[in-house]
């Protein structure tokens, strides 16, 4: 059973990416949305979270807080909606770290 | 005018996920317009709301991040950027907007309105104040 886990919130702003981050188990993956895009800049304190974890962001959330891809950690991949939907479909849970 | 009260807006939230940020600039837009003594402060995920490059196409919701280079013309020029907040999060003032405004006094020069303070130099700049706000 693989799960989604969604994280919406900034991680200096709440307790979700690190939840999340520390309770995934292998084949799980990870996708942050809206606010939660700020946990996947690197040189980022939280940047470290995601050591080892399959790391997903939503591109237009990026753009709208003027991300640019080369500010991002390595190896994350960026979605657009049709790849967001395509994670949940691909995955038997979703769960959302609100 | 004896009744020009020093205001600070503190803003410690990032854009669009709340609508904290946008309400305050309105609000500061507002108080500038009324002759207050008025300086902003960003702290916390509050930085965020001043990078530079935002495009919200995607999320179909307005673009607000232009607003902050026109406050130097509502004489709103003390922008206070706490430097832990910036580090914390990886940032440095290049990746901020670049926000003046025009010192008439000096024919009008151009100015820096973004100072880079420190969370000691904050505190003092807020002990200094009339009226706080959080946003």
């Amino acid at each position: 059973m693989a799960m989604l886990h969604l994280v919406n919130k900034s991680p200096y702003d709440g307790s979700g990416l690190n939840t999340a981050a520390t309770i995934m188990r292998s084949g799980d993956k990870l996708l942050l949305i809206e606010d939660g895009v700020y946990g996947a800049m690197k040189n980022g304190k939280a940047a470290g979270l995601l050591k080892g974890l399959d790391v997903s962001v939503l591109g237009p959330d990026l753009a709208a807080r003027g991300i640019p891809e080369d500010k991002l950690v390595d190896g994350v991949t960026i979605v657009d909606y049709a790849g967001f939907v395509d994670l949940v479909d691909a995955n038997e849970q979703v769960q959302s770290w609100l | 005018m004896s009744d020009t009260k020093k205001m600070m807006y503190i803003n410690r939230r990032a854009p669009y996920g709340t609508i904290y940020a946008w309400e305050s600039l309105e609000v500061v837009l507002i108080g500038a317009a009324f002759e207050q003594d008025v300086s902003m402060a960003f702290l916390d995920d509050g930085v965020y709301q001043l990078t530079k490059g935002q495009d919200t196409k995607g999320i179909g919701m307005k673009n607000f991040s232009p607003t902050y280079a026109a406050l130097g013309d509502y004489e709103v020029n003390k922008i206070y950027v706490e430097k832990e907040s910036l580090e914390e999060r990886g940032l440095t003032l290049d990746d901020l907007q670049h926000l003046v405004w025009e010192d008439e006094d000096e024919d009008y020069a151009e100015k820096d309105s973004i100072r880079l303070v420190t969370r000691a130099e904050l505190a003092d700049v807020l002990a200094d104040q009339d009226v706080l706000f959080n946003f």
